[in-house]
């Protein structure tokens, strides 16, 4: 019994001693990663049209509307990084507009964007009166994710799918043309 | 003259904004309100075939394209389940289709949807629109997906499409039950007064 007791100790003091030494190593990641620090946003729709409307007018905005939980979106997520670091010089930018439930940003969502490393800017709208928002985004959207506009002062075109590289490239040229 | 120019610039944004109207590439097929909704056989999570033409004594129906898979859809499994608890005696009983693909989301195929709703103790039948064509004819793009039918001579009528209520985080906080307020509409005879929402849901697995 006594040597059950010791046992057990020495397991739990283990495992309490790597506990913290992965807290240790994950804060050290900490630092890298910009979406593990505090400051990854989150926005009702409000705060969200700033995104909508192009901030700088000379730029192509391509924005992805995606999900944790939502596998096509994740699989598609890489495309969207590419596109972001290939036209970084040629005035685009990609946001990432995450709908991910807000229960689980800390637990699904940071991890993921530290996972995964992420270099678009990620921002997470919260807003649950999707009746009012969805329809200004695009009228034809039925609320489907994975979801994607892209716009520039000379036009904007809305897409209810996924992409592979190829197919979103293609679409991005049609913005770059003129 | 300043006045002019102000009306100058809107009138020329305006003609901007239309010369290059929002194209896109979703589809726009399925019903529309007033469009007679399709029967269907389809396999329950019982092994029994279901058809709308089998409910003999109902008003209508709560046809809702759900999963197992989707937060979305998990999100309002009680709410479903609410929804039939409260409607089916008065002639709206929930119809629950699943209509993902299984060998993309294998969490949706048949002996997880019995598992699911035993665990639920679901009421109402769930089914497997196994040929995935049910749900295109519907329109159907998202779980959950919800269409009210309203049986009439010429068939069974859409009236309302689109989401349950205005909040899927949480139940107590939900200000407008956009599908008990239409089934109540149609029970009393009135017009559907909000017949069309828009909510965020999980893309249909083709």
């Amino acid at each position: 019994m006594k040597h059950l007791f010791l046992i057990l100790t020495f397991t739990f003091f283990g495992f309490g001693n790597q506990y913290i030494s992965l807290l240790n190593s994950n804060q050290i990641k900490i630092v890298d990663a910009p979406y593990l620090k505090q400051d990854l946003k989150i926005v009702d729709f409000d705060g969200l049209e700033q995104y909508l409307a192009a901030k700088d007018k000379s730029k192509t905005y391509v924005i992805n509307f995606w999900a944790t939980w939502c596998a096509p979106c994740v699989k598609e997520l890489p495309y969207f990084e590419q596109l972001n670091t290939t036209y970084a010089d040629k005035k685009v930018e990609v946001i990432l507009v995450s709908l991910d439930f807000p229960k689980q940003i800390e637990s699904k969502l940071k991890p993921f964007l530290l996972k995964n490393k992420l270099k678009s800017e990620v921002v997470v709208l919260n807003d649950v009166d999707a009746n009012t928002w969805i329809p200004k985004v695009d009228k034809n959207w039925s609320g489907a994710i994975p979801a994607t506009l892209i716009y520039n002062t000379q036009k904007t075109v809305f897409y209810e799918q996924s992409f592979d590289y190829i197919a979103l490239e293609t679409e991005l040229k049609q913005f770059l043309k003129q | 003259m300043k006045k002019i120019f102000k009306l100058t610039l809107v009138l020329v944004v305006i003609i901007t904004v239309s010369a290059f109207t929002t194209k896109t590439n979703s589809t726009d097929s399925g019903y529309k309100i007033g469009d007679v909704a399709t029967d269907f056989e389809l396999e329950n999570i019982d092994g029994n075939v279901v058809s709308l033409s089998d409910f003999e004594d109902a008003k209508g129906f709560i046809v809702v394209f759900t999963c197992n898979t989707c937060p979305y859809a998990v999100a309002y499994e009680d709410r479903v389940q609410g929804l039939n608890k409260k409607y089916a005696d008065l002639g709206y009983p929930v119809i629950a289709i699943m209509p993902n693909n299984t060998t993309v989301k294998p969490g949706d195929n048949m002996e997880a949807m019995k598992t699911r709703a035993k665990e639920k103790g679901f009421t109402f039948p769930y089914l497997m629109d196994a040929g995935q064509d049910i749900y295109p004819q519907y329109g159907a793009t998202k779980t959950p997906h919800v269409y009210v039918l309203q049986k009439e001579q010429k068939g069974n009528v859409v009236k309302y499409i689109g989401a349950i209520d205005d909040n899927y985080q949480d139940a107590n906080a939900v200000k407008t039950k956009y599908v008990e307020d239409a089934v109540d509409a149609l029970l009393n005879n009135k017009e559907v007064k909000i017949n069309e929402t828009k909510a965020i849901g999980c893309s249909i697995k083709v």
